[in-house]
């Protein structure tokens, strides 16, 4: 067992797979010489060379293309967006390319990819830095759409994307690269599409994922003080979703709240509320509750922004009110 | 050359203005009380000053996320400037959109924009709107070498050449894009190139004097205003500071960047004007007015309110909220 950095996790995930495979390389903005803008893939560019560690222009939709294409023809293409934010220049490759042409083609053709990148807030980088993009991948079949929150599941998720024959979109968070925890001297990679149980808990259930999940643990923490004991589901994979794990989690305290970036009109949200009413209905004490971004583009200023955010407090406040219903 | 001597003292005062605002807003950075990405302009300064120069105050301007000297030369105040990297209401964008996001309506100044090339089809746009209306408005979009892989690039000068917009397209090839330099992001070494597929006016010069700027850029917005010609012009300079305040700028030497600091257009236009007679007096004068108006911005940047939430709603919409 080791500590590590969420970055070094990614690192050692690319890497191992890039030894294992010689069809695996990376290609993005400032991966190589820069080291990564985030350095991400900091030494790689020194280890594989530049045939296999790519620096690209600024041209998404350029080099989206091009990872689709050689993905259609049997490479194994890493992508890398800065950020999320400039995958919405790619859009149409990945919606359009990536997701389809499996069931355009017959079958006949596949489309291993994977494209990854930090997403969602920073810190006050304003309106059009600030994406959380999920909602906008998770809706499309065809892609599966992974988003750790852990170093271990940041590795382990990002060997099996890579050795998956589908498109994955594999979201980070620059919040996150920093944070340590352990991983598994030989970890191989972990099956996709099973949620996690970070906490137990009996009086409410927080549903999250990526950086939302280390605030849900926070918010338990503060909950557990007042005598609120919550359970916090952390989902790793947003598409395919793990019903199973979702819904026991559910039924269990019967009063349910999912947290994440992104705007709350559809998306991640309304889908995971939709699912547990559907499949705990009878077990539900309370409706299900959303904490979502507010439903307005990012500002610059420090305090709205973080008030635009999902923050500790209004989850506690939210996962309070939930456990309460129908008590007081 | 001939030039006259206010009009260079005017022009000089704008860069050193913008020089020493973007100065203290790395200070302010430092200590926190500037947040997110902050990409400063140091050492292009003669770009935008020269470039506007140019210009009618109708006209319009237009560029990216590396905005504050644009928008101070288009006639923007210092105060407006720094109370919005402050974050602050009375910011020129109030607080919400910052470093990036500098917005001057009243002098035409349409905005920095965060996503590369993505504001090239837009300057298209309000030149289209020009033509349209017949205003004899001409605008200048201002991106760096590193927009020009992008399609937004591609999209916007070819319309603009098909639909003849009265526009110029300049391009600030500061040789880097982030840390990636010119040779690892083109095929061609002249971006100035990208015009001859369009069917477009070219130019291509270094900056070494704010005066040569504003008469090579006056020559595309002559064109551009009496026969509604477009042109693609590179500007080549450098900056002197990293790409953003997180940039250490490790992919360039120390030789290279003392050679550019040589060479900065900020002091060949103030020794310019002490050669040519200004006056010692007149141009320590001029200096300590743009101390005051620095010193100013910052106080009124520190001493203004923070913007309230109630503008997230009606900044969002015209109108009622729909939610
Ligand atoms: C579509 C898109 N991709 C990536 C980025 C991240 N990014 C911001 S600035 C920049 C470099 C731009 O360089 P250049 O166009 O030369 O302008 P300069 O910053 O030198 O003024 C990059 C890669 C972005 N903002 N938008």
């Amino acid at each position: 067992m080791r500590t590590l950095r969420f970055r070094e996790a990614l690192r050692e995930a690319m890497t191992e797979e890039m030894d294992r495979d010689p069809s695996v390389f990376l290609m993005g903005e400032e991966v190589g010489h820069y080291q990564g803008a985030y350095k991400v893939s900091e030494g790689m560019l020194e280890r594989f060379g530049d045939k296999r560690v790519i620096d690209t222009p600024i041209a998404e939709s350029g080099f989206a293309g091009i990872g689709v294409g050689a993905a259609m023809v049997g490479l194994r293409p890493i992508i890398e967006f800065m950020t999320w934010n400039f995958s919405a220049v790619a859009f149409d490759q990945i919606l359009n390319n990536a997701a389809k042409v499996r069931q355009m083609s017959g079958g006949q053709l596949s489309c291993p990819i994977v494209f990854r990148g930090p997403n969602g807030s920073a810190r006050q980088v304003g309106s059009q830095h600030s994406h959380a993009m999920e909602h906008f991948y998770a809706t499309i079949p065809g892609l599966k759409v992974l988003a750790p929150a852990f170093p271990v599941d940041a590795k382990g998720l990002l060997k099996a994307a890579i050795r998956d024959d589908n498109p994955i979109v594999f979201l980070e968070s620059e919040t996150l690269y920093s944070v340590k925890g352990e991983v598994p001297d030989d970890l191989g990679p972990t099956e996709i599409g099973k949620a996690g149980i970070v906490r137990e808990g009996a009086d409410v259930t927080l549903v999250a994922y990526s950086r939302m999940t280390h605030v849900c643990v926070e918010a338990a923490d503060v909950l557990a003080r007042e005598g609120i004991s919550a359970e916090v589901v952390d989902l790793r994979s947003l598409r395919p979703l793990d019903e199973d794990t979702l819904v026991r989690a559910a039924r269990k305290t019967g009063r349910c709240v999912v947290v994440h970036e992104g705007w709350p009109y559809g998306g991640v949200g309304a889908e995971i509320a939709d699912r547990i009413q559907r499949l705990a209905f009878d077990w539900l004490e309370a409706p299900v509750l959303r904490v979502a971004s507010l439903d307005v583009p990012m500002p610059y200023n420090r305090a709205l922004e973080e008030t635009c955010i999902p923050q500790v407090p209004r989850v506690v406040a939210t996962a309070r009110r939930a456990a309460r219903r129908g008590r007081d | 050359m001939t030039v006259d001597l206010e009009h260079l003292a005017g022009m000089y005062r704008q860069m050193l203005l913008i020089r020493r605002l973007e100065e203290e807003a790395a200070r302010a950075y430092a200590l926190g009380k500037i947040g997110g990405f902050l990409h400063l302009y140091i050492g292009q300064e003669a770009v935008a000053v020269g470039a506007v120069h140019a210009l009618q105050p109708d006209d319009c301007v237009i560029t990216t996320y590396r905005d504050h000297g644009l928008a101070i030369a288009k006639g923007m105040s210092a105060r407006a400037m720094m109370a919005e990297l402050y974050g602050k209401a009375t910011g020129c964008s109030r607080g919400l959109g910052g470093s990036m996001h500098m917005f001057d309506v009243e002098h035409n100044m349409l905005g920095g924009y965060g996503i590369v090339g993505g504001h090239i089809p837009v300057a298209a746009g309000v030149a289209f709107a020009s033509k349209y209306r017949g205003d004899g408005r001409v605008t200048l979009c201002f991106f760096g070498e590193g927009a020009v892989s992008i399609g937004g690039f591609h999209e916007g000068v070819s319309l603009a050449a098909l639909w003849k917009l009265p526009i110029v397209f300049v391009c600030e090839n500061n040789e880097y894009s982030m840390g990636t330099p010119l040779s690892r992001s083109m095929s061609v070494e002249d971006v100035s190139m990208k015009a001859l597929g369009y069917g477009i006016d070219r130019d291509r010069f270094f900056v070494e004097d704010v005066v040569e700027v504003e008469q090579r850029i006056g020559e595309a917005v002559s064109r551009a205003r009496s026969r509604s010609l477009p042109t693609l012009i590179e500007v080549r300079t450098y900056r002197f500071r990293g790409h953003s305040m997180s940039d250490p700028a490790k992919y360039r030497t120390q030789a290279e960047l003392d050679e550019h600091k040589r060479r900065d257009p900020l002091h060949k236009a103030k020794d310019d004007l002490a050669r040519d007679g200004y006056g010692e007096a007149r141009l320590s004068a001029l200096e300590a007015s743009v101390e005051e108006e620095v010193a100013d911005a910052v106080r009124f940047a520190e001493e203004s309110p923070e913007p309230d939430a109630s503008l997230l709603e009606s900044t969002t919409y015209d109108g009622p909220f729909a939610a």
